[in-house]
């Protein structure tokens, strides 16, 4: 048997090419620069800013696990508001779609984590280390070099300061920040604000310094499911190819394919082949080849070709932000169905959150009656039933309640010595109670509904607060 | 000279079979080998300081140790192991020294100010919960509601040998005997039914008047002698833990559960005829003092009024 032994061998992974993207200016790297400092801002100072509560830390946002409290601006919330946290995930899922069949992966492109830190520690290592050009030079140098040695090392050094600043920036949201700086540095704070720093600081230096593009195309679930989302009426970051490449495709403006006139007369396209718009690109691919799993949508390609078009003075637009079908000359429809049914389930979790933030109740009190024995009868022969209550009191003040029972009109609570239901700020009280029947009741159905009424004394309550239950007789 | 595969441009060893089939070589990645040497590194270092080996009939201890208190208030260094882990974590760990404040603070703390306090109340409830259900609720119930004509229920108002503090507390510690003689060969069928008629009247059930009377002579005359035990009024001698006659609380003869008066009747006669005997333990060698305070608060809690 002869064996073909020339083709080439099947490669089941591609190897990664590192990509060095080049600088450009323009609208969209202007649009992105803005929101990553913004989005610093926030992210980094957030802890910092002090806010004032009657009780609790005096810190805007704090996630506290030791108390199970969650400060957020004037919101506390509680282990018991996990359907608030459901509808803001829920949310924030079918807004992203609704923000991807409209305008494609621009939260990628734009607002993504992955994209701001990979995007920062470009930043980072082009003021270090230069352009393009002379980065590529700088890596054919041995590691002999001294200019090699001396720039990379100090990327990599402000890469992981940067890093590490994020993480302890993460672990401070967690605990009060000024007393856990403190400890933190003398070695005083918890193993698990190091560990946590430590894995936040590993990961951001690992994914936006070394893995960089390759979360976006391997890694993150989102860019998968995406095609899902997309329809020939989503805006997405196109070159025109009709435009581009005409009857007989691209060429350099050379010789007499300088003008528009000269090159449409000969069917050549507008584009010059000068790859400006592949050097560009963080995720290393050419956009002319169309829609392409690994395009985020960053738009920088779109500044690229902008200003050779500037260049050149010939339209902007060679490639844009557009739809398919307005690509092909066809109506581009803002509301099919998958927009309209997106941008509805969008209101929807909205209005859940801000009901679900509104109507949240800030006592909660679950009863359950006890079950053995049901009843027991008195030497009096009035029958008294036990019940085992949880309390919770969600306000930062300590609230008084008086407990009364309705639908046995003949039935008194029993709380024993105590005065009336006490309640701390933010915290919780189980209580068991006695419910007795006086003995003249005849007739009675052997089980009935009653309403526990909790009556406000003091604290932030106003209304009274009801909770049903039942009643047994033998 | 290494060798390389012309069309792959991977190493070879060298190795050629039938012309063409070369043995390639490719060696383990090196971040998957450095991870299995530093298994083999972990391992080593587990291997001294947690028992691994077995040796003969018995296996190498390794050098970390654990010291923690027998029941008996020894106390003990053993080598590392789990069931050393949990006795020391039950007795110094965070939770066991956060339920010792509490009971020290229950010891220190009178039955009227725990009454007052809804967190010791809660604690006592869930503490008490617990010793209740390993050493009482096999008699009692798990809540506390007896057995008519075995054992008394706990969760009401009436308590044969008094429901004060003190007095439950002695209960607990001494444990106790209740009795009450068998008259199945001082009464005559007939005497027998004049009493239990009484009985019953002295709780407003039903009964026969005629009966009745004649039941109260032998009730507290010589021939019952009834009255030294559950009084003249018929309310009972705590002292001797004798049944209150007059309330409708029944923790012997099951009046309530009886469906006619005829069953009522023969329930509370039989009860007359053939005596009671009935003893609780005791518990002083076996519980300590704050576990015995806590149980009596946590019973206090639960019967009305939680006094």
């Amino acid at each position: 048997m002869v064996i073909e032994m020339n083709e080439a061998p099947l490669q089941f992974v591609e190897y990664q090419k590192i990509i060095e993207p080049r600088s450009v200016k323009g609208r969209f790297r202007n649009i992105k620069t803005i929101i990553l400092v913004l989005a610093y801002l926030v992210y980094f100072l957030l802890p910092w800013l002090p806010w004032s509560r009657e009780v609790g830390p005096n810190q805007t946002i704090v996630f506290d696990l030791a108390t199970h409290k969650y400060y957020l601006f004037n919101l506390v919330f509680h282990p018991q508001d996990i359907l608030t946290l459901a509808a803001l995930l829920f949310l924030a899922a079918v807004f992203l779609f609704f923000i991807t069949t409209i305008a494609g992966r621009i939260f990628c492109g734009f607002f993504c984590f992955q994209t701001l830190w990979t995007d920062a520690f470009r930043l980072i290592e082009q003021k270090i280390q230069g352009t393009r050009v002379t980065r590529l030079r700088l890596k054919k140098q041995p590691w002999s070099s001294k200019e090699k040695l001396l720039k990379v090392g100090s990327t990599h050094a402000l890469w992981l300061l940067l890093a590490f600043w994020s993480g302890l920036t993460f672990t401070l949201y967690w605990a009060e920040a000024r007393t856990l700086i403190v400890e933190f540095f003398t070695g005083q704070a918890p193993f698990a604000a190091y560990l946590t720093t430590l894995i936040i600081t590993v990961t951001t230096y690992l994914a936006a310094g070394v893995i960089k593009d390759a979360v976006c195309v391997h890694i993150c679930p989102y860019s998968r499911f995406q095609s899902a989302m997309f329809d020939e009426n989503t805006a997405i970051v196109s070159y025109d190819e009709r435009r581009g490449e005409a009857e007989a495709g691209r060429a350099k403006p050379v010789k007499a394919m300088k003008s528009l006139q000269q090159r449409h007369e000969a069917g050549i396209g507008d584009c010059v082949d000068c790859n400006y718009c592949v050097q560009v690109c963080p995720m290393g691919i050419d956009i002319r080849d169309g829609l392409q799993i690994a395009c985020i949508h960053c738009g920088l390609c779109v500044d690229a070709c902008d200003t050779i078009m500037d260049k050149q003075g010939w339209p902007r637009g060679l490639i844009r932000y557009t739809s398919e079908n307005a690509l092909e000359g066809k109506k581009t429809s803002r509301f099919g169905v998958r927009t309209v049914g997106y941008g509805l389930a969008t209101l929807a979790a909205a209005a859940v959150l801000i009901w679900s933030v509104v109507a949240t109740q800030n006592l909660t009190v679950d009863v359950s009656q006890v079950r053995n024995p049901l009843f027991v009868v008195l030497s009096d022969g009035s029958v008294q039933n036990s019940y085992r209550f949880k309390f919770y009191n969600k306000t930062m003040k300590p609230a008084d309640f008086n407990l009364t029972v309705e639908g046995i009109p003949e039935a008194t609570v029993d709380i024993g010595k105590l005065e009336n239901v006490h309640l701390e700020a933010g915290r919780g009280l189980r209580m068991f109670i006695r419910v007795r029947q006086a003995p003249s009741v005849n007739g009675a159905e052997k089980n009935r509904a009653i309403r526990f009424k909790l009556t406000p004394i003091s604290g932030e309550f106003e209304s009274p607060v009801y909770v049903d239950s039942q009643f047994i007789i033998p | 000279m290494i060798e390389k595969d012309p069309i792959t441009g991977v190493e070879t060893t060298g190795h050629v079979w039938d012309d063409n089939i070369q043995e390639f070589h490719n060696p383990l990645p090196r971040w998957w080998l450095w991870t299995f040497y530093a298994t083999v590194v972990f391992a080593i270092i587990y291997w001294v300081i947690y028992p691994s080996w077995p040796v003969g009939s018995t296996f190498i201890k390794g050098i970390n140790t654990i010291t923690y208190q027998t029941d008996a208030g020894e106390e003990v260094t053993s080598h590392w192991n789990t069931r050393a882990l949990l006795a020391r974590d039950m007795q110094t760990g965070k939770s066991a020294m956060a339920q010792k404040a509490y009971l020290n603070e229950i010891a220190a703390t009178s039955y009227d100010d725990i009454a007052k306090d809804a967190d010791k109340l809660a604690f006592v409830e869930s503490y008490g919960n617990g010793v209740f259900g390993e050493y009482c609720a096999a008699c009692h119930q798990s809540g506390a509601g007896g057995v008519v004509g075995e054992y008394p229920n706990l969760i009401d108002d009436d308590w044969l040998w008094g429901g004060a503090p003190h007095e439950i507390e002695t209960t607990l510690k001494i444990g106790r005997i209740g009795f009450m003689p068998a008259y199945e060969e001082t009464f005559n069928d007939a005497q027998l039914t004049q009493v239990a008629n009484y009985v019953l009247s002295m709780s407003g059930e039903k009964s026969d008047p005629a009966l009745a009377a004649a039941g109260e002579e032998i009730f507290h005359g010589q021939t019952g002698g009834c009255h030294y035990c559950h009084t003249n009024e018929g309310t009972g001698l705590k002292s001797q833990g004798a049944a209150n006659l007059t309330d409708k609380i029944w923790t012997i003869a099951d009046v309530r559960g009886a469906e006619t008066d005829e069953q009522r009747l023969e329930r509370v006669k039989s009860v007359i005829h053939n005596g009671v005997n009935r003893v609780m333990p005791a518990w002083s060698s076996r519980l300590s003092d704050t576990e015995i305070k806590v149980l009596t608060a946590y019973l206090l809690n639960k019967r009305a009024g939680g006094q």
